[in-house]
């Protein structure tokens, strides 16, 4: 396990590395010595059962929880508990939600906009058209004066997408994109995801779409009781699962 | 599937006429079940008993001119007791030759008020027109430049008194009850304790001991030969008070905003100004447009509460004309005339935030 993970960290710098990484909730131990390196271009699904603490892992990543041993480094910035630090990762790392959670108040491309101009500082003129390219390339220009109450499930999820695009940040995680979403609805948030993986995109989403697993992660995380049992190329991770319990997880979801 | 549905009749299908129309409504509204026709019908008695008198006793038998010598033999309405002392009413002690000044200065707040309702207008531009407004009202009210006579403050009254309280008042104490209502909720213990302490200081008490407060107990802690205005005095006590209320409703109102809100903001990098100024509060503010209009009408009215402390605002102004003998017993006529007044300006704020609350609504 630990020789796939450095053969594959050779040819490019890393650009998230999580070491000894500790979480608890009160006494509950969430997170329990998690070591994952991301590398520039590398997608990574994670799975596991629900309360494994996937979706807390990748949040720790971005600060929206906070870890409390161990060591998280982004991009070359270590996460700590200074601000200053915290809101540059954020800018760098780009965050999609299970449940959108776009705007309500604003327009769709004022969703889009509202990061670059002011977190970025980016002239509004140049950061709508910014915006306007990602609603194109997620497909739903044509609905940049609506509100988000007014677009489906689907759409919207696409739009945050393109929000968080817009940022042009260095990384995306999604945390569990599609599981809110009507089952008419999930293929075309995968089909904006597997372009966007296309493009080169570092990727961490922690889903149950073994379909888009199959197609385009380079890994497949397998996480339980905190902690990450089993990593493997999608092929050999769904092939042949080593550990028990992820045959056993295997088996539930994709019979 | 297509071809199964005899299409046809049912687009040509019309309700059944005891459905629609006047017929339909009043079958649906006024007599569905004997026990909503029996009200009807209990109602209409009802009215059919007190509206005509009260016509003729408000218009038919009513005597309206200055000089009220009819109103005895009338046995109507006597709103010569208004026609006669209107005046006086609106103004209060203020110069009769000069009561021009405040009417010109509540004409220039109203026209700015009604300007303001439309958000298309909420531009720099309309700033800079409050700001010159409220010099040339400050102007007017006062006087003592540019030729103008000076007013002492003390003789301002009657309804130029009551807008100036309660515009004033309102508009200050919003952003300080949102800026409490965000100090509630602050992790820095000394913000977080000092907004709780006043605000549950300041409900703690009633309206009436704060303006006692501002006019008897304060002024004995100021120094010497420093004496800070009646009308001021009474204005921060009742924005202290409005906006401890305010605090509440808002902070209701942010608890409202979902946890998922915080975190996208958070996850753009947004700071804390940011999300609150740019996605927390507008959501926030919105949901609690009819919370916060209930207080806004209810301390509007309660500006009527600083006569204890002697000033004449409009309710006071009324009282004073009724305690002359000659219009003593008129007084249902009089507070007829005032509380027309207020409920004019109430309905007013509570017409506006419903339109609000439409033009804001993006959900459709």
């Amino acid at each position: 396990m630990n020789s796939k993970q450095t053969e594959k960290t050779n040819d490019e710098a890393p650009i998230i590395i999580i070491e000894n990484m500790h979480k608890w909730y009160g006494d509950f131990h969430v997170l329990k010595d998690i070591n994952l390196t991301v590398k520039k271009g590398e997608r990574i699904v994670i799975c596991g059962p629900s309360g494994s603490g996937k979706s807390t892992l990748i949040r720790c990543i971005n600060r929206l929880e906070e870890h409390q041993r161990g060591k998280i480094i982004v991009d070359g910035i270590e996460l700590t508990n200074d601000l200053k630090n915290i809101e540059k990762i954020r800018t760098e790392v780009g965050m999609v939600f299970q449940h959108f959670n776009l705007f309500p108040h604003l327009t769709i491309l004022e969703n889009l906009t509202l990061g670059p101009i002011w977190v970025r500082k980016t002239p509004k003129r140049e950061a709508e058209e910014t915006a306007m390219y990602y609603l194109e390339k997620v497909r739903i220009a044509e609905q940049a004066q609506k509100f988000p109450g007014q677009l489906s499930g689907g759409q919207q999820q696409r739009v945050a997408i393109a929000r968080s695009l817009c940022m042009k940040p260095n990384a995306m995680l999604f945390d569990e994109p599609t599981s809110a979403l009507d089952p008419e609805m999930v293929k075309e948030v995968l089909d904006v995801m597997i372009s966007l993986a296309r493009d080169g995109m570092t990727m961490i989403v922690v889903s149950h779409e073994m379909g888009f697993a199959k197609s385009v992660a380079h890994r497949v995380l397998f996480m339980d009781g905190g902690e990450i049992l089993e990593q493997n190329n999608p092929e050999d991770f769904f092939n042949n699962p080593q550990h028990e319990r992820t045959q056993l997880f295997l088996s539930q979801i994709l019979d | 599937m297509e071809k199964s549905l005899p299409k046809h009749t049912a687009e040509n299908l019309r309700p059944p006429l005891t459905n629609i129309g006047i017929i339909g409504w009043m079958k649906a509204n006024l007599f569905n079940g004997w026990f909503n026709s029996a009200l009807t019908l209990l109602v209409t008695y009802m009215l059919w008993l007190l509206v005509p008198p009260l016509i003729s006793w408000a218009f038919i038998n009513s005597s309206w001119l200055p000089s009220g010598d009819q109103c005895q033999a009338g046995g109507g309405a006597c709103w010569s007791v208004v026609t006669a002392n209107i005046r006086f009413i609106i103004f209060g002690f203020y110069p009769h030759e000069l009561q021009w000044r405040p009417l010109v200065a509540m004409i220039i707040l109203i026209a700015l008020l009604f300007y303001s309702q439309n958000r298309s207008h909420w531009r720099k531009s309309l700033f800079y027109a409050w700001t010159l407004g409220l010099f040339v009202m400050g102007v007017l009210l006062r006087g003592g430049v540019l030729g103008f006579r000076g007013v002492e403050s003390n003789l301002w009254g009657g309804l130029p008194l009551t807008l100036l309280l309660s515009v004033f008042g309102l508009t200050a104490a919003y952003p300080v009850g949102v800026l409490l209502a965000l100090g509630r909720q602050s992790k820095l213990p000394i913000i977080k304790s000092f907004s709780v302490v006043y605000i549950e200081l300041i409900r703690g008490v009633p309206l009436i001991s704060l303006l006692f407060m501002s006019s008897v107990v304060f002024p004995l802690f100021l120094p010497e030969g420093l004496v800070i205005n009646k009308i001021l005095r009474a204005q921060i006590a009742i924005i202290l008070f409005t906006a401890a209320y305010i605090a509440e409703v808002v902070r209701g109102g942010l608890q409202g905003v979902g946890k998922g809100q915080y975190e996208a903001a958070d996850s753009l990098g947004l700071n804390y100004f940011q999300t609150m100024r740019l996605i927390i509060l507008p959501q926030a503010l919105k949901i609690v447009i009819p919370p916060s209009v209930s207080i806004l009408i209810s301390a509007f009215k309660d500006t009527s509460l600083v006569v204890i402390i002697a000033l004449y605002d409009l309710l006071k102004t009324t009282q004073t004309t009724l305690s002359d003998p000659k219009w003593m017993g008129y007084s249902a006529e009089a507070y007829i005339f005032v509380a027309l007044i207020y409920f004019v300006c109430c309905f007013a704020m509570s017409n506006y935030s419903r339109r609000l609350e439409r033009e804001l609504d993006t959900s459709l």
